[in-house]
């Protein structure tokens, strides 16, 4: 279990961005984080995956304290991170990327396997190099096989996976989700604005102005945001009252 | 051929230390240490100065001749001349590549000088790998020039690799297209500690629909320094590319010229730089897969030059 207690972060020149955030992700659970735009999602996963440090507040993994941890030692403690904006390399092929990932030599079939579940014909781009020659969506998705890759990590974290991705490669990620949560008892944690990824969350947390507005089962809490009575603007689009 | 000569065809030609298939020339201290001809490829001595002729037959298809020089020792001033004749419609793998070792303080250099000529509708795979071993302070030069002359509708790859260890480079590169030629230039480049590395190429395109694709990529590192000089000239209906790409470490310096000289509406030539250090999301990417800072550089320096 990831529990995040009383998180803060400012920007460098004191802003704070993120305002106590409390929150915990249960052991094969499927937890989505939303809410509008700039209302610190983001930020909160990176602080999650150490690439950024908070100015205040604990994380435990597993009850153990990994505030103090480098992104290196929370890969190594079993913290998986998709990033919402891909990374391009000249040189490091997919296959390259995704035996870093499993931390092993993986066989044609695996890394087709991979690559299958994020709906990219293997073939065609295990041999590729991951760089500026893959569209966005390529891109996108190869990351988030990088993720599924990580055969030790428990806690995997995706920033906005179906952004820049086909309706068809999204259907094939929700399923890898489904499959995630309940075939190896991973935890999971998604930062959405999809109401289709909603659908299969356990859990939801609503975000809003660095602040968690709501969270709840499922069923607690998409009724509301599709009713807009969250406290936060409406992740869908529709017309709520404003928060800030 | 003695004990430092295997070790650097290891590393310079893959030699898996049995013997060689097909045809051969190995260059082990200014002199010969083995040589064998094969039916299709001829290797004779050059007449007029220290070198070998390679006359490669039509009949030649797929065939590989290796001619890897080694250098075992300081104190030796190697200078070889090596034509390369390649029939009309001769296909062949020529595996090159240079060692120098050193384990005292004298100063040792290889200056290889390549002519090919090749035929046309012939194809050529140029392999080198170039490779500086050895506890001595004496420096390990090595300085190849290649001149290339390119028949009708031919076509040559050349994939060029400095791995380390090599205290100074001078590479010149020359070469001429005639109508439909094609030539492909891999060159890969790592320099460390004082090491200076300089590549001047010089394509020209001389006959219509001839092209070169020319990429190098380097690495310079410690306090290392690299030129990197490209020049184009297309003087028909043509297409050029050269790319450059360097990464910056500690404080290596990098400095890149492409250049282009276009003689004709019809000629197509582009030239791409790009000098930086590594970014650094590449190296978070990689970190948050478990690397350590440095593993996650080395993985990025291995695969930009791989």
């Amino acid at each position: 279990m990831l529990e995040l207690k009383d998180i803060r972060w400012c920007l460098p020149e004191g802003d704070e961005i993120l305002k106590g955030i409390s929150l915990a992700v249960p052991d094969g659970k499927l937890t989505v984080i939303t809410g509008p735009n700039g209302g610190g999602k983001t930020s909160l996963a990176k602080i999650i995956a150490g690439l950024y440090e908070p100015c205040g507040g604990k994380l435990f993994l597993d009850g153990e304290d990994i505030t103090e941890c480098n992104i290196t030692e929370r890969a190594k403690k079993g913290v998986a991170y998709a990033f919402q904006q891909p990374v391009r390399f000249k040189g490091l092929t997919v296959r390259d990327l995704l035996e870093l990932s499993a931390e092993e030599k993986l066989t044609e079939d695996k890394v087709c396997s991979l690559l299958g579940e994020v709906g990219l014909c293997a073939r065609e781009y295990m041999n590729r190099e991951a760089d500026s020659s893959l569209s966005g969506g390529e891109s996108k998705r190869i990351e988030i096989a990088t993720v599924l890759a990580r055969k030790n990590a428990q806690m995997l974290v995706f920033d906005e996976p179906e952004a820049g991705i086909d309706l068809w490669s999204f259907t094939n990620l929700i399923t890898a989700f489904e499959r995630l949560k309940s075939g190896h008892n991973r935890s999971l944690l998604v930062i959405s604005h999809q109401e289709r990824i909603m659908e299969i969350a356990d859990h939801i947390v609503v975000i809003a102005d660095g602040k968690v507005k709501s969270q709840g089962s499922r069923e607690e809490i998409l009724p509301e945001i599709l009713s807009g009575n969250t406290g936060a603007k409406c992740p869908l689009g529709k017309t709520v009252e404003e928060v800030c | 051929m003695n004990e430092i000569t295997g070790q650097l065809l290891k590393m310079v030609s893959d030699w898996d230390g049995g013997s060689f298939s097909g045809a051969y020339n190995i260059r082990e201290d200014s002199g010969c240490a083995g040589r064998q001809s094969s039916e299709n490829i001829r290797i004779e001595n050059k007449a007029d100065n220290p070198g070998i002729v390679i006359k490669i037959s039509a009949k030649a298809q797929k065939e590989t001749v290796y001619i890897p020089a080694c250098i075992t020792k300081g104190g030796v001033d190697d200078l070889v001349y090596n034509d390369f004749i390649v029939e009309d419609g001769a296909d062949v793998i020529i595996v090159a590549g240079c060692g120098v070792h050193s384990d005292d303080e004298e100063e040792s250099r290889h200056n290889g000088i390549h002519r090919f000529f090749i035929g046309k509708n012939a194809r050529v795979l140029y392999k080198e790998k170039h490779i500086g071993t050895g506890k001595g302070k004496g420096a390990k030069r090595i300085n190849p020039v290649t001149d290339v002359t390119m028949g009708e509708n031919s076509y040559m790859e050349m994939d060029t690799m400095q791995i380390s260890g090599v205290t100074s480079s001078d590479r010149s590169t020359s070469a001429r297209l005639g109508a439909g030629a094609k030539l492909v230039i891999r060159e890969r480049l790592l320099t460390d500690g004082n090491e200076t590395a300089k590549s001047v190429f010089d394509v020209t395109l001389d006959g219509d629909d001839s092209g070169v694709d020319l990429i190098s990529r380097s690495v310079a590192k410690g306090n290392s320094y690299q030129e990197y000089t490209s020049v184009i000239n297309g003087n028909c209906r043509c297409t050029g590319h050269s790319e450059c790409d360097a990464i910056l470490a500690d404080n290596g310096r990098v400095n890149a010229a492409p250049a282009l000289n276009a003689a004709s509406l019809d000629a197509s030539l582009i030239h791409e730089a790009a000098i930086g250090k590594i970014a650094g999301e590449q190296i978070t990417k990689l970190r948050t897969l478990g690397l350590t800072e440095e593993e996650a550089e080395r993985k990025i320096i291995e695969g930009f030059l791989k």
